[in-house]
């Protein structure tokens, strides 16, 4: 990374501690903001956030590892998050996994190689009514089919 | 994506209410008035423990502190439960009167919102909604020009733990630590956020308490049965035509619920969501109350063609991914269950074994530190009870749980 890029990266970062505070509570509101900027939390920014709210870089580092949205190791631009708690499981999750699997040319847990979507599982959306659900980055889709699935993803930029 | 409205009839919650109309009555009580007004009505709190909200408040109300706070649990992660989602899209006012209401009660001047980062989509209209209430002085300083009645409410957003909707849990993510649940004693009504007095309520708690101090305790209470007050909202999913949100008194039937939504050839109800417990249809004349069948809400219905194993599969997978790790029974336990389940899968078992597994799961309801492990058992010991024929005879001539 380029000494021109961390400088802005701190600055930004010294942002988000004004919004939010230096205290400790402050800590997964901020990592939440950078989170969905760069889609992942890295080392350097792990470091600052540490100086920043005077604590260790490996306690941001493990609460990091602890919560689901939170990832120290790169993913792609877009995050498709597709639901796989029972109720959408019954519904046909399985179709539109496959379908977007097909469509990518990557299984869940991946990224394409173009960076631009990283596939994942997720636990209970909260759209049990109107299963399959999907997440892409923080918009969600409901009724999903094979076809209506790749639809979305390809609108995405 | 937007998601869609409707119409919506209830005997508490969806019933009529203006935004602020709690807020505007609450003014002119004292906190001792609705401390027992919440006792006449004898409500229980919605997320699924069922601890009554009078005894929660007023033992934070009589905790001696220089700041409290009170904190509104919008973390609902159990499989099958959405009707948070319902009330923040359709009914902020109450959610929101609620918390105002709470914080006069136990004198706090701060409330969070803690909303599931799955409900990030939400985040933009619910700070409009509060900037809104701010602007009508129903949040803010001397609120409706009440001196000294100060309260605020700031979101924060969790970040996918299914844990943290445990309250001790939930208060270790708001200080910027693991979700890890502690151990209680002490309880959050005296030692909670940052060492302060904290309340930690149910969204639906709260909607229902805005309806309380408006109409009155004894009004609730004439609702649902003598030990389950008031009426609860259940969200529906699964085999039916009609899922969703349907406020029901406490007392239905199952066999009522199942009619409502239109469910048909149901061979199974799944209540209380992966933790709750799953009841065949011999038992569909139960009843849904704290004193029968105790749920937080979810219902997840399944017809004649669902192989019950692959649901047990689906929910043990779910807390396998979602145990915090910080104790043994929870995080080896459910890694055990799981391959119990596989094994049976497989056809590879022993009935000893699987007999032990069932000991096993015994042993982490007792033996596990929060309610996930403590609950997490419960579809494994009754789907493998209720479905023993289908699961392990139907080889010879098993009758699939009818």
């Amino acid at each position: 990374m380029l000494v021109i890029e961390k400088n802005a990266l701190s600055e930004e970062i010294e942002g988000y501690v004004k919004k939010y505070g230096s205290d400790r509570s402050a800590l997964l509101m901020i990592l939440h903001e950078i989170q969905n900027r760069d889609r992942h939390i890295s080392e350097f920014v792990q470091q600052e956030v540490a100086r920043l709210l005077n604590i260790h870089p490996v306690e941001v580092y493990s609460v990091i590892s602890f919560f689901a949205f939170l990832n120290s190791n790169p993913k792609g631009r877009n995050l498709v998050r597709i639901c796989q708690t029972i109720s959408c499981d019954m519904h046909g999750k399985a179709g539109a996994v496959h379908a977007i699997e097909r469509e990518l040319g990557i299984k869940v847990g991946e990224t394409t190689k173009d960076n631009k979507f990283t596939l994942e599982y997720a636990n209970c959306l909260g759209l049990c009514d109107m299963g399959p659900a999907m997440a892409i980055n923080d918009q969600v889709y409901t009724k999903l089919t094979p076809e209506k699935a790749v639809e979305l993803l390809s609108k995405v930029k | 994506m937007e998601l869609p409205k409707q119409k919506r009839t209830g005997a508490v919650i969806f019933s009529e209410y203006k935004r602020g109309d709690a807020i505007k009555k609450i003014i002119i009580m004292s906190r001792e008035d609705i401390l027992f007004e919440l006792k006449e009505s004898k409500l229980k709190g919605r997320g699924g423990a069922g601890f009554p909200t009078s005894t929660k408040w007023m033992l934070t109300a009589a905790s001696k502190s220089d700041q409290k706070f009170l904190v509104c649990n919008a973390d609902e992660g159990e499989p099958g439960t959405f009707k948070d989602r319902v009330l923040l899209i359709e009914y902020p006012e109450l959610v929101f009167d609620g918390m105002v209401v709470g914080g006069y009660t136990i004198g706090a001047s701060h409330g969070i919102f803690y909303l599931r980062g799955e409900y990030e989509y939400l985040l933009k209209s619910l700070h409009a909604y509060l900037d809104e209430m701010r602007k009508d002085n129903l949040l803010g300083k001397n609120i409706l020009g009440k001196e000294g009645f100060d309260f605020d409410i700031s979101i924060f957003l969790g970040s996918g733990a299914y844990v943290c909707g445990e309250e001790t849990a939930l208060i270790e993510s708001l200080e910027g630590h693991r979700g890890e649940p502690r151990n209680r004693p002490p309880y959050p009504i005296s030692n909670g956020y940052l060492g302060k007095p904290t309340s930690v309520n149910n969204v639906e708690t709260l909607c229902t308490v805005a309806h309380i101090v408006l109409k009155g305790g004894q009004w609730f209470s004439k609702v649902g049965t003598d030990k389950s007050s008031g009426s609860k909202l259940f969200s529906v999913s699964g085999d039916c035509e009609k899922p969703g949100v349907y406020e029901l008194p406490w007392g239905t039937k199952v066999s009522e619920l199942l009619k409502l939504v239109e469910a048909k050839n149901t061979k199974a109800v799944q209540i209380g969501g992966a933790s709750g417990m799953c009841i065949p249809k011999s038992q569909f004349d139960r009843t849904l109350a704290y004193e029968d069948v105790a749920t937080g809400g979810s219902v997840i219905i399944f017809n004649e063609s669902r192989n019950m194993l692959h649901v047990l599969k689906n929910f043990i997978e779910f807390f396998v991914d979602e145990s915090c790790g910080q104790c043994t029974p929870c995080r080896i336990g459910n890694v055990k269950l799981l391959e119990g389940v596989e094994m049976i899968q497989n056809g590879n078992f022993t009935f000893a074994n699987i007999n032990k597994l069932k000991e096993l799961g015994k042993t982490m309801q007792v033996a596990s530190k929060c309610g996930l492990g403590q609950s997490s058992p419960n579809p494994f010991i009754s789907i493998l009870e209720n479905f023993n024929d289908e699961i392990f005879n139907s080889a010879n001539g098993g009758n699939h749980g009818k």
